[in-house]
């Protein structure tokens, strides 16, 4: 899927969203998000931020912590901006001509929107796993060592292997792929390939992974293996993951942030998000009334 | 009535009976409740009519056309007597030809009165072909007519039917090409062979000299005709990779200019101005090589000191051709590097990579098998480029791989030989067979090479 279409689709979504049932799911007068959005030692954080298509406000004033160490899960209806908030995070939108981004997303001390940030550093540090599994085609070492290459993180072979080693184990993936490093990673299966490209993440040793709905192509079992590398990864790394499946949410994350058309209803520990939400519109999202 | 006449009135009576097999379908249903009553719509039983009226009688025409000459001329040959037809080939076409023109009246016939009843025959025989072949389409076309029209009722499954009159159709337009290309193969097969009974093969194949006059009077001097192809080919092979120095960077870096660089609009403007390029006709590359950049480079390396550089070169040649082939190379990169899925770009930018590491490293590899297919393209319509060689690189077959002396290529040579009056069994001649014929089999060899390049890439890539 392109970006541009990626775009199109949630406008479109938007518009069904509102029209078909505007009384139930009108935001009315929503004016701050519910719940702790703010954190004390947050690793990343963003301060009101405004998405904006051409002149259609995706985002709308979104405020949100991310701890450290933490995985955190965006949930919300097809079109409610989780996606755009979650490739703001990366600045993945600016390939967007008619994307603009307001307000501050702060890592390690610097607004990543500054005109002084260098978006290539920014995004070694924070990754991102796609959709739809992307792996390049190329052999599985050699996508792994992508990154690593690119950024001269290692000087000789030897370091590389290594690298590559490391990244395939921490992934899963080693065991499967230590005989045919140099095959195309084009064949492998679909949640082994998904896999790969959390390695390949890996590699570049980020300090936060952005996941947007990893699983949405994948079968139940290469679910469930993605699923147990997110809880192994959070010991080191810190996750940000889109799911439309709110099972996943609730077994990966330890905190759910809840979007709707555009705006940050609810934020909480995942564990009472889906018992005692705070906001109805929440409440009707879990129990299935929409979404 | 003229064989097209005849074939204009096939035609004309395949729309009647079109139209007569539509209306019977739509008649025969109208009792039973109307049309949807009908296997098929009554479009497709017009079209089963048409085509059993049109297609057997139009294959009559073709047939009996195709084999009227050979059976008349062979009946009347031989009822001429033994003295006109022991003789060579040529001789009875002559003899035939003599028949033809008697019975006409161009000549006059009273020397030879086996000639003129031989020529009373051919008229009857043509007579009464014309009327047999004329009675006998119309009486099979409208037999056809008829059967389609006895045969129409609602239950006839005349859409299948007409689908596979379809299938037959195509692949008959599919077997066209194939047939011709080996009529053509054939065609400069036998004559290159006729070459080579008098010019042996290796003499050709390895010659190093290309001088294709002969003398034509026994006391003529220096023209002993040497026929080493060689020289053509080198001078062939300098040029096109010249040719393909120029254009292969140059349109595959527009290409990736245009489809990851460039905005929609500075695209729509620079696209189609590129493919322009391609439309202007080679003679004026020719006028412009010829005029403009031969000249140029003659000046350009006299002026760094290098002597005798020669006003004909292949490099100009090869630069000016180059330039004609940029758009075949970047319109088809253009096209192959915006297929490239953009997930794949995604991923590298995700990983931190810039635009130029992405380009390089995930989406150059990823349509390099395009990208080669636009470059094989380019390359067969270098080596088969002939204007702008004889305008700019010259007629002289030297033996050398240096770009800035007089070349010739063997497509130039072909020509050079066949313009003018030529007798067709001179050596000269022929030998123009033969090198189209040595053409054929470099760029099929080169095409066979670079498709297994391909084919080994997109195992890889895929």
């Amino acid at each position: 899927m392109t970006i541009t279409n990626q775009y199109t689709e949630h406008k479109a979504d938007t518009v069904t969203v509102a029209k078909t049932e505007p009384d139930q799911f009108d935001i009315g007068d929503w004016t701050q998000t519910v719940g702790d959005p703010l954190l004390d030692d947050p690793r990343l954080s963003a301060r009101n931020v405004d998405v904006f298509y051409a002149d259609n406000q995706a985002i709308h004033n979104v405020s949100l912590d991310v701890g450290k160490n933490e995985v955190i899960a965006m949930i919300g209806p097809s079109g409610c901006g989780k996606s755009t908030f979650l490739r703001t995070l990366n600045r993945m939108n600016d390939s967007i001509d008619i994307c603009r981004v307001k307000g501050e997303i702060i890592l390690d001390g610097h607004n990543i929107y500054d005109k002084s940030m260098d978006v290539v550093e920014l995004r070694a540090k924070v990754g991102m796993v796609f959709q739809k599994p992307n792996p390049f085609p190329k052999s599985i070492y050699d996508n792994v060592a992508y990154g690593p290459r690119i950024h001269g993180l290692v000087s000789r072979r030897a370091e590389l292997d290594e690298v590559v080693e490391t990244a395939l184990r921490k992934a899963g993936l080693w065991d499967e792929a230590k005989d045919r490093l140099d095959k195309p990673a084009t064949g492998l299966s679909g949640g082994q390939q998904q896999r790969l490209c959390i390695a390949r993440t890996i590699a570049v040793s980020p300090e936060v992974i952005l996941m947007d709905e990893p699983c949405s192509a994948l079968d139940p079992i290469a679910t469930a293996r993605i699923e147990e590398l997110i809880a192994e990864l959070s010991e080191n790394y810190t996750i940000a993951i889109v799911t439309h499946s709110m099972q996943q949410a609730a077994r990966v994350s330890q905190r759910t942030a809840y979007f709707h058309l555009g705006k940050l209803i609810e934020v909480g520990d995942t564990d009472k998000i889906f018992t005692s939400p705070d906001h109805k519109l929440t409440e009707d999202y879990i129990t299935g009334r929409f979404g | 009535m003229q064989t097209s006449t005849l074939i204009l009135f096939v035609l004309a009576l395949t729309v009647v009976a079109y139209v007569l097999g539509r209306q019977r379908s739509v008649q025969l249903a109208q009792p039973l409740g109307g049309i949807k009553r009908l296997h098929s719509l009554p479009n497709y039983y017009g079209l089963m009519a048409a085509v059993w009226t049109g297609i057997p009688a139009l294959v009559i025409v073709a047939v009996w056309t195709g084999m009227e000459t050979t059976v008349i001329t062979g009946t009347v040959l031989s009822t001429l007597p033994d003295t006109y037809t022991s003789v060579s080939e040529s001789q009875i076409s002559l003899t035939f030809s003599r028949i033809r023109n008697i019975q006409l009246g161009t000549i006059d016939g009273s020397q030879y009165p086996d000639l003129v009843q031989a020529g009373e025959l051919l008229q009857r025989l043509t007579e009464s072909s014309q009327f047999g072949k004329v009675a006998l389409t119309l009486v099979i076309s409208v037999l056809g007519g008829a059967y389609a029209w006895l045969r129409t009722s609602p239950r006839l499954r005349a859409r299948p039917q007409f689908e596979v009159v379809l299938k037959g159709f195509f692949l008959l337009c599919s077997t066209i090409a194939i047939f011709t290309t080996i009529g053509i193969i054939l065609s400069v097969l036998f004559e290159s062979i006729r070459f080579f009974q008098s010019i042996p093969f290796f003499d050709f194949v390895f010659g190093t000299k290309w001088s294709p006059q002969i003398a034509i009077r026994a006391d003529q001097v220096g023209s002993s005709g040497a026929f080493g192809a060689i020289p053509l080919f080198v001078g062939t092979l300098l040029i096109a990779a010249i040719a393909l120095l120029v254009a292969v960077p140059l349109g595959l870096m527009s290409a990736i200019y245009l489809s990851e660089y460039a905005n929609s609009k500075v695209r729509g403007v620079v696209k189609p101005l590129l493919e322009v390029l391609a439309g202007i006709p080679t003679v004026v590359y020719g006028f412009f090589a010829a005029l403009t950049m031969a000249p140029l480079v003659r000046d350009f390396f006299q002026g760094i000191g290098l002597d005798g550089v020669s006003a004909e070169s292949a490099l100009a040649a090869g630069l000016v051709m180059g330039i004609m082939i940029i758009p075949f190379v970047s319109s088809l990169s253009d096209d192959v590097i915006n297929a490239v899925p953009n997930s794949l770009r995604d991923g590298s930018y995700g990983l931190g990579a810039t635009k130029s590491e992405t380009i390089r490293q995930v989406v150059f590899p990823a349509a390099l098998p395009g990208i080669m297919g636009g470059v094989l393209l380019a390359a067969s319509r270098a080596i088969g480029e002939t204007m702008i060689v004889v305008m700019a690189a010259g007629l002289a077959a030297n033996l050398t791989v240096n770009p800035l002396e007089a070349v010739t290529t063997v497509t130039v040579q072909i020509a050079t030989l066949l313009v003018g009056d030529q007798e067709f069994d001179s050596p000269k001649t022929l030998a123009a067979f033969a090198l189209g014929l040595m053409l054929f089999i470099t760029t099929l060899l080169l095409n066979i090479v670079a498709m297994s390049i391909v084919k080994r890439f997109r195992e890889q890539y895929d």
